[in-house]
């Protein structure tokens, strides 16, 4: 069984090589051979799935050897496929979902004449995401991790003829190449400490190597995942990569790309339990992140990037749970899953949004859209309710948890972890409440929108730039797009609560990453109790402030915390001031030293020589009689010399 | 007599020569000065033959005599062409070959 | 008496260059296909070479050894170890694509021109370059090592100064003074290099009474050959000094962006993918064979000096406004790394970096002869002449992305396992210089990318927008890179079989061993 591993991974890149070197020929066709390869790579994880739940849960690793990719002394890399629960369970999610995403792109995308591409490159993000997930080496994931990298690049700057799509992608890819370099030093500090970068035997000789080594791997591996899961201080890629397609966002929100970064934490459960202190870099990176998403999320007037806070902040409470050890491993992956489920949903409905709304992303200009969209309505809804934890829907189940586990944690540390966590579970409420009422009821703002005309500006320029001039007649979607969103809804209703009963997903993941429950000051009531005040509290506000009075079609001035989380709490000024301008002038001033030292030394040497023959030319006049002045006078020297030798 | 005078007369000739050569303008001059720095090596030649009882100084005497010959013979070629040329024997004027 | 095949290899391509520059004039064509079919005749003898070598046998294989100037003790002696047979290799396969990639470089100007192309030298010279670079990987005897070294520069001079892009934005005449400038900036600064190794030469002969790297190298290290520390310090710096400047390592590094400039894109390849592995090449075989104490004695600053070309070089091409400059000062990065590999001394080091000659070798040619096809299109080298490629050329722009990432090592292409071994290779034993070359990977990702940026995305602009995608021709010549780059990368043992035992040769020449593991050594 464990050969069917490979043809997991091998379906959608073959639909990627496939269709990237297929050419023209296949754009009749593409999207649906892409759609066809990554719903047989869903399949075959379907089967695999089938054949693991009939084993014991002992049992229930299988390994694939395929070839020694590099072998050099005692380095040795192999191409080995490892498929326990954890990993089965990614890659029912990425398949999965992103089969419903190449679903719903091929109506999305029919307009697009390099529709055939985009397949090419989704097939090839799921391959590398699959090659992630299922590799049983760090290094052979780090191939996986890059691959995934670079599809994102490719997906975010799918449109480069817009510079700011071509500069987002820029901006992603080289943000995740910070993180990459967190990951290969892992990788070289477990090759000089265990001598190999494979789980097996990192992961089981924890207990012989020193604390200090495996602090220092902890971190590294936490600023990989901080690159890829958009994390704090490495989160300022996740928003612009809104430039990209939205099916693309839904996928990389949802099913890849950033959850890589908490797969790779509980992944490496084993190094972080015996390293404290980079347990706890994790958990404050968690909590700070969840918060840090959740502010931007409030502030953001443009869909897809209030939808990117939310991701943030939910990776946030992942993360959070993944540092808080066993107590929160599984109840992380379980909020990833039923987040693929919701957050997939939501950005597939914003699509739909977009779609029938001539592309504008601007909430303020939309409003009361439910009569017009009722399925992206329905199915957008259930997906909100299931973020902000409304009970019985999957959020509740799987962030409620992550909250106990927080508080659980015990000491001072649990109480401001899992205050934060609360905190954040309100402002949820909140910005997806606010989310919720801009774009689906009040009213019909993109009606009778002010001519814009040259001769009389908008009073918003930005809004000048993007979208159509013409009122847009807003439409529902075609069914290609709303059965995806469909599925997506019905998993955001019920998957909490099937994980949930009867501790099933518990049971499923406990053999691979270990479970404890903590030791909570507060009772699971309890906590339950205080996250529900949190979310009426939240959507309270919300509505006060968005449902019952208008939304302005301009943005207000806001607060000054409105106006920074606007512009993503100043980070990325941060960055264009300290990295780009300094950046700038290094090099330029580098490039100075080059040309003038470096350079200049050599260009003087050479100038040197010239002037000093000059100058000996002098001496050649042509008169002989001067020659010979100069023959007497050396004549002249040399027996002096001589004279003087001897007497000496 | 004293050999060493012989030796004094050699460097008073040597001297005369390579002044004249250093101050005159005239080719025919300047080879004539050459000429006679020659004859003064040969002369000091003669005397150190004299002096150490040994021919070795008389033989290389009768060397430079031969290349002298051949000098001569080149040198008044040369001084002749390039008074035809340019209708001096001046030294000065020939001064071309120069960087 | 075996045939010699080693010799062959070599003679083959200098007997083509000569039988290309006697072609008549006017049959122009027929001069590039003999030397296009005389390179493809040298790749199918290297391959013999290949095949024919053991990886698990003696250390030096098919050798041949004849007397040659019995005076000074000099013998014509050839032999391969792995790494030598990896980079014959890498030779071998190189220049039929620089044939073919310039096709039409040295095409006779439009008329109305005062310069003349020679079309038959061009090919003549890539020709003899590629013989005399095949005898500098084969030569076991010291002198007649030193022999090839320097006379490569010769017909580089002319390929450099002769043979410059099509058009220039400042007129042919500004452009033949700039090209001139770097072929002699070229010649001096190989010239100086190679005089203080010759004087290197002579001394370690006055020592050793001997050439022959195999007979010194077995002397020293049975202990009949006793050099004084100082005598073996200055030794090993006069070669190094010659093999630091054509590789080039920092400060030594300011020849290389002025002759790729203004070379063609082909010929820069011929430069950087091939000339310059020479001196890489000679540190493992003579630096560290001949002189194993002094290498250990100057690890330090020469790693030192790697670190900053790796750096340095990735911050400068950030900084350039030249497509070609951009390629050479990545190409400073990458060397570094190879330097780095080498005097690591570690296996995953050492076989890293011939990992790393033959993977840069490549990517460098995919992604400089990419650079090229846009270069001849446009007319121009500047980054900024250029923006939304992508849009009118695909096909181009593709294979330009693809060259950049195998350029900033992306895993799944080769360069990446390469870089990797090399910085494993450095960490294992100086950690803090391991860590500080791993920005070099971040470094790499921004001037590709800004470089693919500028160029390939963005709005069309006016000048490219009649840019015609690539041609037959060029594909032929980026395809099969391509197609290697991702087979190495995915599989690398071909490469490393070969090159493992002859590293862990060279590993035991310098009395060095792997550090060992933590865990494994507390048990």
């Amino acid at each position: 069984m464990e050969n069917l591993i490979a043809p997991l991974i091998a379906a959608p890149l073959l639909g990627a090589a496939v269709l990237l070197v297929g050419g023209r020929r296949l754009d009749r066709v593409g999207h649906w051979i892409g759609t066809l390869l990554s719903t047989a790579s869903f399949v075959f994880g379907l089967i695999l799935f089938a054949d693991l739940l009939g084993k014991n849960a002992e049992h229930r690793t299988l390994t694939q050897h395929l070839w020694t990719w590099i072998s050099v002394g005692g380095f040795q890399a192999d191409v080995t496929f490892r498929l326990d629960q954890l990993s089965m369970t990614f890659v029912l999610l990425i398949t999965g979902v992103g089969s419903l995403i190449h679903l719903y792109s091929v109506g999305y995308m029919e307009h697009d004449e390099r529709r055939r591409r985009f397949f090419g490159y989704l097939n090839l993000f799921l391959a590398a995401m699959l090659l992630l997930v299922l590799a049983d080496n760090y290094l052979l994931l780090y191939v996986g991790w890059e691959g995934v990298g670079l599809a994102s690049y490719l997906l975010i700057g799918f449109w480069q003829h817009k510079p700011s799509a071509a500069t987002a992608a820029k901006k992603a890819f080289l943000v995740n190449r910070v993180g990459d370099m967190g990951l290969s030093i892992a990788i070289m500090l477990m090759f000089t400490t265990f001598g190999s970068f494979a789980f097996g035997p990192v992961l089981s000789h924890t207990g012989d190597a020193s604390e200090g080594k495996l602090t220092a791997i902890g971190l590294m591996l936490l600023l990989a995942a901080c690159g890829k899961s958009a994390q704090v201080p490495l989160q300022s890629w996740l928003g612009d990569a809104m430039e990209g397609p939205t099916p693309v966002s839904a996928l990389i929100h949802a099913a890849t790309m950033v959850t890589a970064g908490v797969y790779l934490i509980v992944r490496s459960g084993a190094v972080f339990n015996a390293a404290p202190d980079a347990q706890l870099a994790v958990t404050v990176v968690g909590a700070v992140t969840l918060l840090f998403g959740a502010i931007v999320g409030c502030a953001k007037d443009d869909i897809k990037k209030a939808l990117a806070g939310s991701t943030m902040s939910q990776i946030g409470y992942m993360v959070l749970a993944a540092g808080l050890g066993p107590i929160g491993y599984v109840f992380a992956i379980m909020h990833l899953v039923t987040h693929g489920f919701f957050k997939a949903g939501l950005f597939l409905g914003a699509g739909s949004v977009m779609h029938g709304m001539n592309d504008e992303v601007d909430m303020r200009r939309y409003g009361g859209l439910r009569k017009y969209m009722p399925v992206t309505f329905i199915t957008f809804g259930l997906g909100y309710l299931a973020i902000i934890g409304f009970p019985g829907l999957s959020g509740f189940f799987s962030k409620d948890k992550i909250i106990e586990a927080a508080f659980a944690k015990g000491g001072t540390e649990g109480w401001i972890l899992g205050g934060a966590a609360l905190l954040g579970a309100a402002i949820t409420a909140f910005y997806m409440t606010r989310v919720m009422l801009m774009t689906f009821f009040g009213e019909e703002r993109w009606k009778n929108q002010p001519t814009r005309s040259p001769e009389a500006p908008s009073a918003e320029p930005a809004a000048e730039t993007r979208g159509e001039h013409s009122e847009p007649h807003p439409h529902e979607s075609p069914k290609v797009m709303t059965i995806p969103m469909i599925v997506l809804a019905v998993g955001s209703v019920f998957g909490g609560a099937f994980f949930s009963i009867g501790d099933r997903f518990l049971h499923w993941l406990e053999p691979v990453t270990g479970h404890s429950e903590g030791d909570s000051p507060l009772s699971a009531t309890a906590v339950t109790g205080a996250t529900m005040v949190c979310l009426v509290i939240g959507v309270a506000i919300a509505w006060a402030r968005y449902g019952r009075k208008p939304v302005p079609a301009v943005a207000p001035r806001g607060s000054l915390l409105t106006r920074a989380a606007r512009r993503d709490l100043f980070q990325d000024d941060f960055n264009h001031v300290v990295l780009v301008r300094g950046g700038e002038h290094l090099t330029r001033s580098l490039v100075y030293v080059d040309h003038t030292l470096v350079d200049g030394v050599v260009n003087g040497t050479a100038a040197g020589f010239g002037g000093l023959s000059g100058r000996l030319r002098r001496l050649q006049n042509g008169f002989a009689r001067s020659y010979a002045v100069s023959m007497f006078g050396g004549a002249a020297l040399l027996v002096a010399a001589t004279l003087l030798m001897r007497a000496v | 007599m004293n050999p060493v005078n012989y030796l004094y007369l050699a460097a008073l000739l040597f001297t005369i020569g390579a002044t004249g050569v250093l101050i005159r303008r005239n080719a025919i001059v300047v080879f004539m000065c050459i000429e006679l720095m020659l004859n003064a090596c040969n002369l000091a030649f003669v005397a150190f033959s004299r002096m150490h009882g040994n021919l070795d100084g008389q033989i290389i005497a009768f060397f430079t005599m031969v290349v002298a010959a051949a000098e001569v013979v080149v040198g008044l070629a040369i001084i002749v062409s390039l008074f035809r040329t340019r209708h001096s024997a001046s030294v000065d004027d020939a001064s071309l070959m120069k960087l | 008496m075996s045939f010699p095949l080693l010799t062959a290899t070599a003679a083959l391509p200098a007997l083509g260059a000569v039988a290309t520059a006697a072609v008549p004039a006017a049959q122009r064509t027929a001069a590039k296909w003999l030397a296009l079919l005389v390179s493809l005749a040298t790749l199918a003898l290297a391959i013999t070479v290949l095949l024919r070598f053991d990886p698990d046998g003696a250390r030096y294989q098919l050798t041949e050894s004849h007397a040659w100037i019995k005076d000074f003790g000099v013998r014509y002696e050839l032999g391969v170890d792995g790494i030598a047979v990896a980079l014959i290799a890498l030779t071998a396969v190189l220049i039929p694509f620089i044939i073919l990639a310039g096709w039409h470089d040295a095409d006779p100007l439009e008329t109305g021109s005062r310069r003349w192309r020679p079309t038959q030298g061009f090919f003549a010279l890539i020709l003899a370059v590629e013989a005399m670079v095949v005898i500098s990987f084969e030569a076991t005897d010291v002198f007649l090592f030193y022999i090839f070294f320097e006379a490569m520069l010769i017909p580089m001079y002319f390929l450099i100064g002769g043979f410059g892009d099509r058009a220039h934005e400042h007129g042919e005449e500004t452009a033949a003074t700039q090209r001139s400038y770097a072929a002699v900036k070229f010649l001096l600064y190989n010239l100086v290099g190679g005089l203080i190794m010759l004087a290197a030469v002579i001394g370690l002969y006055v020592v050793a009474d001997n050439f022959s790297l195999q007979e010194i190298a077995s002397a020293r290290a049975n202990g009949s050959l006793h050099m004084a520390t100082s005598t073996e310090r200055w030794l090993f710096l006069g070669f190094f000094f010659a093999f630091a400047v054509k590789a080039p390592l920092w400060p030594l590094h300011t020849w290389l962006p002025n002759a790729m400039q203004e070379s063609t894109a082909p010929v820069a390849v011929l430069i950087t993918a091939v000339v310059d592995k020479v001196g890489t090449f000679a540190m493992l075989r003579f630096c560290l064979q001949l002189f194993p104490e002094a290498s250990r004695w100057a690890t330090p600053v020469i790693l030192v000096l790697a670190l900053i070309s790796i750096v340095y070089g990735a911050l400068l091409a950030v900084g350039q406004r030249d497509i070609k400059r951009l390629v050479a000062y990545a190409s400073i990065s990458h060397f570094g790394f190879i330097i780095m590999g080498i005097f690591a001394m570690t296996s995953q080091g050492q076989s890293g970096a011939t990992l790393y000659m033959v993977n840069h070798g490549i990517s460098t040619a995919a992604l400089m002869l990419v650079a090229g096809f846009l270069i001849s299109r446009r007319g121009s080298r500047l980054i900024a002449d250029y923006g939304g490629v992508q849009k009118v050329a695909p096909v181009l722009a593709g294979t330009f992305l693809i060259g950049g990432l195998a350029t900033l090592s992306l895993p799944g292409l080769a360069p990446f396992v390469s870089e990797f071994l090399v910085l494993v290779g450095t960490f294992t034993r100086y950690p803090v210089i391991g860590i500080i070359a791993t920005f070099g990977i971040v470094l790499a990702a921004l001037y590709v990318l800004v470089l693919y940026q500028r160029t390939m995305t963005g709005p069309v602009k006016p000048e490219v927008s009649a840019m015609p995608d690539l041609r037959v021709r060029e594909l032929v010549v980026v395809a099969p890179l391509i197609a290697l780059l991702i087979f190495l990368g995915v599989y690398p043992k071909p490469v490393t079989d070969i090159v493992n035992p002859a590293v862990k040769q060279t590993m035991s020449d310098v009395h060095k061993k792997d550090p060992k593991p933590e865990v494994e050594a507390a048990k």
